[in-house]
Parts: structure tokens; sequence; C-alpha cells
């Protein structure tokens, strides 16, 4: 049998799941979800599941992440979230509202200390009780360009829900700490939906976290909506093991003189694929979209931006660091559009990658679709190998080879660290960078270093 | 201290040094001087430990030791200090934490407690003061954005706290304007001792005037074709390489 009909099959096999499980999915869920179902299902089986053939999907090969007999985790789960894992996500003299996705779905442990007006809490609850703050759902993560997206909104049961009113500033940042817990292979779906409007003010850090050594799959979409003059920062700390593939999906839109930022630390995962869109649809707003990636053994990462300038005089600028190891690879996909109109766009592009080992492999791929005249737009790519010279350097002074290379390393991704602007935040990441490089945090949690999970 | 013995080092298959004898006993500096693409360089890095150097033959005896099975950091621990000629801009590794680092590895090897930031702060103070550096130096990456001279006197801080015994000195001196090649060669001299040495490798006179040394060498073609005392330097000045080579071809 070829790979080709094994791939058709697998489609076919979610499709079935699809016409199994439609009941379910629709009973007890809110219209607003509902809504979209049906039409993103016909989506997603029109697309399938993508295959490299897919200009899109070219460096990440999908079918062996679906391949799982899975369980769908279409229920609300009701397990209690273990304290120490809670503990992992800390991070010191930060105050969050802190909150949980379990399999997906939302649970709360402690009050949150949040400003009058604004509504944080589960997708599945306040698309029934405030179904007029989810006008937008929909609108920005489109079923019929990507397949994932379809088969998320055709499977959106829970997550999470951020609305912060006019002019509203939050100060404590909202975390959700984003738990896999099963006792069999899960295929878990999560769908997210930030609005910020106005001239308001908040910052999302989200943790991804897997518990135990089952094969997971999540699929989740995050659609953030930027008013006018508001700000917002969106960070994403994915922190998984090896046998979870976790395809993050995340769309922004941006009106004037707004500021969004989006900052993805990606320290651990079998197969990761963050896409991330940028509508820039207000003059003056700013985006700024900073990533990087530590990866070894068998890990693949992939990073696919899109930014459009739709109106004039906007900003936007990419940053996207990898340390690659072992056998490991990953993929940068970067692309700028530049709509006709969209005047005095200024759009930055950089992706530096290094390699450690002739093994490890690195695309990378700048795309510029510049429609207007009077644009400045720069992209650069480097993939090398740490400099023997620096290393030599800091040996004739004495510090030992491994101690050098990681300060190397370091110093590599330091750029992109800096760019965290929750001092807390940043001081934890550059503390697990750190580890992470060392290699002393635990790749997964049950097992030590050695292990093969 | 040091002894190379008849030492053979080739690059990419080339030959560079063939054949050096050396002997640098505590207390002593010794100038290795001669025109470009000699082995000058060569002969540092050799010494240093850098990699894409091969020994083909000889030996290099360090306070008794072969130096040549050593990694170029436990050279470093053990007292040999490569002042670089072309010091490397090393983007996002703080100075502080990259010289905090350098000195207590040292110390930890030599037995000593590490020090607290406080403690090193103060001793970094300390020794920059004694070449001249600007404060705002340390707050830098390693010798990222620094000037030329700036470079050179930082790897002559980095020598002052280190405190080695054995330094090389790998064209210190070039590019360097009267005032900063004078600062340099207080640096080494405030570090000059019965049981400390010295090799500096040079291109010119006028820092011998600064440092002055027991022993200086002539490097050509990858051999020392004569050693005198410093005078040797004052004659080189004044008559250039030519006669040496004349010397050698005759």
């Amino acid at each position: 049998m070829s790979v080709l009909l094994d791939h058709a099959d697998l489609s076919l096999k979610y499709t079935a799941h699809y016409n199994e499980v439609k009941d379910d999915l629709f009973n007890g869920s809110s219209d607003i979800l509902n809504a979209k179902r049906n039409k993103a299902f016909q989506d997603f089986v029109a697309q399938g599941i993508p295959t490299r053939k897919s200009e899109n999907y070219k460096y990440t090969n999908l079918h062996p992440s679906f391949t799982p007999e899975f369980q769908f985790l279409h229920a609300k789960q009701e397990k209690e979230t273990d304290a120490e894992e809670v503990f992992r996500c800390d991070v010191p003299n930060l105050n969050t509202n802190l909150a949980f996705l379990l399999n997906g779905w939302f649970k709360q442990d402690k009050d949150f200390d949040l400003p009058e007006g604004v509504v944080f809490g589960s997708l599945d609850v306040i698309s029934k009780e405030k179904p007029e703050l989810l006008k937008a759902y929909g609108t920005l993560a489109e079923t019929n360009e990507d397949p994932m997206v379809a088969l998320n909104t055709a499977f959106a049961k829970d997550g999470f829900v951020l609305y912060v009113p006019k002019g509203v500033v939050v100060e404590n940042p909202i975390q959700i700490i984003n738990i896999l817990q099963n006792d069999v292979d899960s295929y878990s779906t999560q769908r997210n939906f930030i609005y910020i409007e106005e001239g308001a003010k908040a910052q999302v850090l989200l943790c991804d976290h897997t518990l135990n050594q089952n094969h997971y799959l999540t699929n989740s979409v995050t659609e953030i909506f930027v008013g006018d003059n508001a700000e917002m920062e969106f960070y994403t700390l994915q922190n998984q093991h090896n046998k979870a593939t976790n395809l993050n999906s995340v769309f922004v839109k941006q009106g004037r003189d707004s500021r969004a930022t989006t900052h993805t630390a990606t320290l651990h995962g079998g197969l990761i694929r963050n896409n991330l869109q940028f509508i820039l649809d207000g003059e003056n707003a700013e985006a700024n979209m900073f990533g990087m990636a530590f990866m070894d053994r068998k890990q693949h990462v992939d990073n696919f931006t899109q930014v459009i300038h739709a109106k004039p005089h906007c900003l936007s600028n990419q940053l996207y660091k990898n340390v690659m190891d072992d056998q490991s690879s990953g993929a940068f996909s970067g692309r700028i559009h530049v709509v006709r109109d969209a005047q005095k766009t200024n759009a930055f592009q950089r992706n530096n990658n290094i390699l450690l080992t002739d093994e490890a492999t690195m695309q990378t791929k700048p795309q510029l679709i510049i429609d207007a005249d009077d644009v400045k737009c720069s992209h650069g790519a480097t993939v090398g190998q740490i400099d023997e010279e620096a290393l030599f350097y800091l040996r004739a002074r004495g510090i030992d080879a491994n101690k050098a290379r990681l300060m190397m390393m370091n110093a590599f991704t330091h750029e992109v660290v800096n760019e965290i602007k929750l001092e807390p935040l940043r001081d934890r990441i550059d503390e697990l960078v750190d580890k992470r490089l060392k290699g002393e945090l635990a790749r997964c949690h049950d097992c030590d270093y050695q292990c093969d999970c | 201290m040091l002894k190379i013995k008849d030492l053979y080092v080739s690059v990419e298959g080339m030959e560079i040094l063939k054949g050096i004898n050396l002997e640098v006993k505590p207390g002593e500096i010794h100038a290795i001087m001669g025109p470009n693409g000699s082995g000058k360089s060569t002969l540092a890095s050799v010494l240093a430990g850098k990699e894409e150097y091969e020994v083909t033959s000889g030996e290099v005896i360090y306070e008794g030791e072969d130096l040549l099975d050593e990694s170029p950091e436990d050279r470093a621990k053990k007292g040999l200090f490569l002042s670089f000629q072309y010091p490397v801009e090393i983007p996002g590794v703080p100075m502080v934490n990259f010289l905090k680092s350098a000195l207590n590895e040292h110390r930890k090897y030599n037995g000593e407690k590490e020090l607290t930031a406080g403690e090193f702060l103060k001793l970094m103070r300390e020794k920059m003061d004694l070449v001249d550096m600007h404060p705002n130096l340390t707050n830098r990456s390693v010798n990222e954005g620094f000037s030329g001279g700036e470079k050179k006197k930082n790897e002559i801080f980095q020598m002052a706290l280190l405190e080695p015994k054995l330094a090389i000195l790998d064209e210190t001196d070039s590019g360097l304007d009267i005032d900063a090649l004078k600062t340099v060669a207080n640096g080494v001299n405030a570090l000059r001792s019965p049981e400390r040495s010295a090799i500096v490798v040079t291109h010119y006179q006028r820092l011998l005037d600064y440092i002055v040394p027991d022993f200086v060498h002539i490097l050509y073609k990858g051999k020392i074709v004569k050693t005198a005392g410093k005078e040797l330097a004052l004659e080189l000045e004044e008559k250039g390489y030519d006669w040496i080579k004349t010397e050698i071809a005759g």
C-alpha cells in the first residue's frame, strides 16, 4: 500500500470519527460554536490531513502524529491537576490570574483578581452566557485555508476566553497552564478567544505541559483581537515530551495604533507546528513576533508565520532563533504580505539557527509579497555552527569546552529572551533555557534524561 | 618553566614551524621578532592549544609536563595566558560573566574559594584601573564594539585578573598609539616577578622600550635564526630584516 493511500485513509478515519461523535459535539455546546461546526468539517474533508505536498506543510510530516489510535477528549475533564505541575509552571515574583486547561477543558482553582468588566473563563460557558462577547468567533481563523484549523473548529468544545473592555488595563498577567493528562494516547482540542477593546491592555502567558508518557496530539487555535490603541503581549512556553504533537495556530488582528507581541519559547516537544498570522488592519499598528526553540533527538519544530500589512504606516518585526541538536529538524517559513496602498510599511524578519551536529537540519524560507511601492522590508536567515574562534577564546581563559559552548548558546538566544518584557518571566525563561541547554531540564517528567520518550 | 624542543607544526598540510627550540626560565622575558609570515603567531597559538594546528614532531614541556596533551582550558588554568592578536567579539556573552567564570575556574583549579559577586566586582575594578579601562566596557558583551585599542587593553586587563605564570603576548602592541602602548606595557610590568615569565611576540622594537626583554629571538621561515640580548631589537629597528635574510642566505 502506498503512503498516499495510507494518508487518505487517515483523513477518512477522522471524517468517520466526526460523524460518529457529531451529536456529542453539538449537544451541550453553544450556538456560536455549533454554527461553525459543519462548514468547518466540510472544509476539513475537502482538504484532508496535510501532506508534504501541501506548500504550507512542506517541511512537516504530520502523518506519524495522526497515526496513533487516539482517545478523543471531547467531554469535560474532571481530573485533579497535579499540584507539582503548577509549581513547575510557577514564575516566582509574578502574580498571575491562574487557570488551567486540562486536556483542553477550562478549570479554575482560585478566584481571579481582575478589574471590573474583564471576563476570563471557559469558552464553553461564556459562549452560552455572554454570546455578545464572541461575535467575532471564527472570523480570523479561516477554516478553508488550513485543514488543521478546520478540524479544530469542527471539534471545538472548550478553551479559554479573555475579554478586556475599553480602556481597562489588566495589571496582573493572565496565566493558563495547559495540561495533557490521560491514561491512553489522546487527541485534544482547545479553542481560545481573546478580545482586547480599544485602549485596553493585557498580558497572557500560556504554558504547555504533558503529564504522562502517552502520545498526545493537541490541536489548538487562538484568535486574538487587539483594538485601536490597545496593547497585548502573548507568551507561550512549550515544554512537552517527545511523543507529543502540538499544532498551535494563533491569529492576531490589530487595529489602529495598537501594539501586539507574541513570544514563543519552545523547550521540548516531539513535533511542534506554530502557525502565526498577524493582520495589521489599522494605521500605525506595531506587531512583534519572537520565537526560540531548542530541539534535540528527533524533535521537530516548524514556525510558520504570515504577516499581512493591510494598512499604511505599520511596523512588523520578526525574530526567530533555533538551536538544533542531535537529529532534530526544524523549519521557519515567514511570509510578509504588504497589500496595495499599505504605503510606508516597515517589515523586518530575521531567522538565525545553530546546528550543533551534522545530522540536525534546518529549512528556512522567507517570502515577501509586496504590492505597495513605498515600503521598507528586510529579511535575513542564517544557518551555522557555533563560532569556533569564540569558543577557543573562552577556553583559552580557562572555561571548559562544555561550559563555553553553553555560554555561546545562551548568548545566541539571549537576544530573544531579552525581548520578554515581563521581568520575572524573563528571569524564569532565562533559567529554563540555561537548564535546557545543560540537559538538566527533565525531558519528560516521569523518566530520567536517558529515556526515549 | 617552558621548554620547546625541535617543534614542527603544520596547518592544513603546510609546514609553518620547522624545528623551534626555546627555553624560558622563571622571571625571564623573551621577545620574538620576525617578518610577516615567519610563524610568530602560529607559535603563540600552538602554545595556547588552538586545534587546527598540527604538531608533527617535537615537544613542549611546561612546568615539567607535556603541554601539548592538555586542553586549552587546562593550559590556561595551569597559568598559561595568550593575549590574542585579534581578540574575538562574542555578542551576548556579558564581560562580567565571562571574567567571573574564567577567574573562578582558575580559583577552583588552584583549590581556592570561588569569589562572590561582590568580591569579584571589587577585584575587577582594581584591575581595570591598572590598564585604565573605561568602566562602561565591562557592561558590554565580550569585546563587542570595542575599538582596536580597547580590545588590546582588555587582553591585558584579563591577564592582570588571571595572574598567569607565563604570558604570551601576540602582537599586543600592533595598532596601539603611544599612550595605549605605555598603558599596556605598564600592565605587563606590574605583573613582573621572579616567578612569572612572558613571551612577547612583536613586529616593532617600540614595545621593547617599555617591556625590556632578557632575550630577543628572530623567527624566520619557521626557525629561530638568531638569539641575542635586548640590543638585537635595536639593531633590527635600524637595519630591518634584510640583513638577517642575507646573513642566512650567506
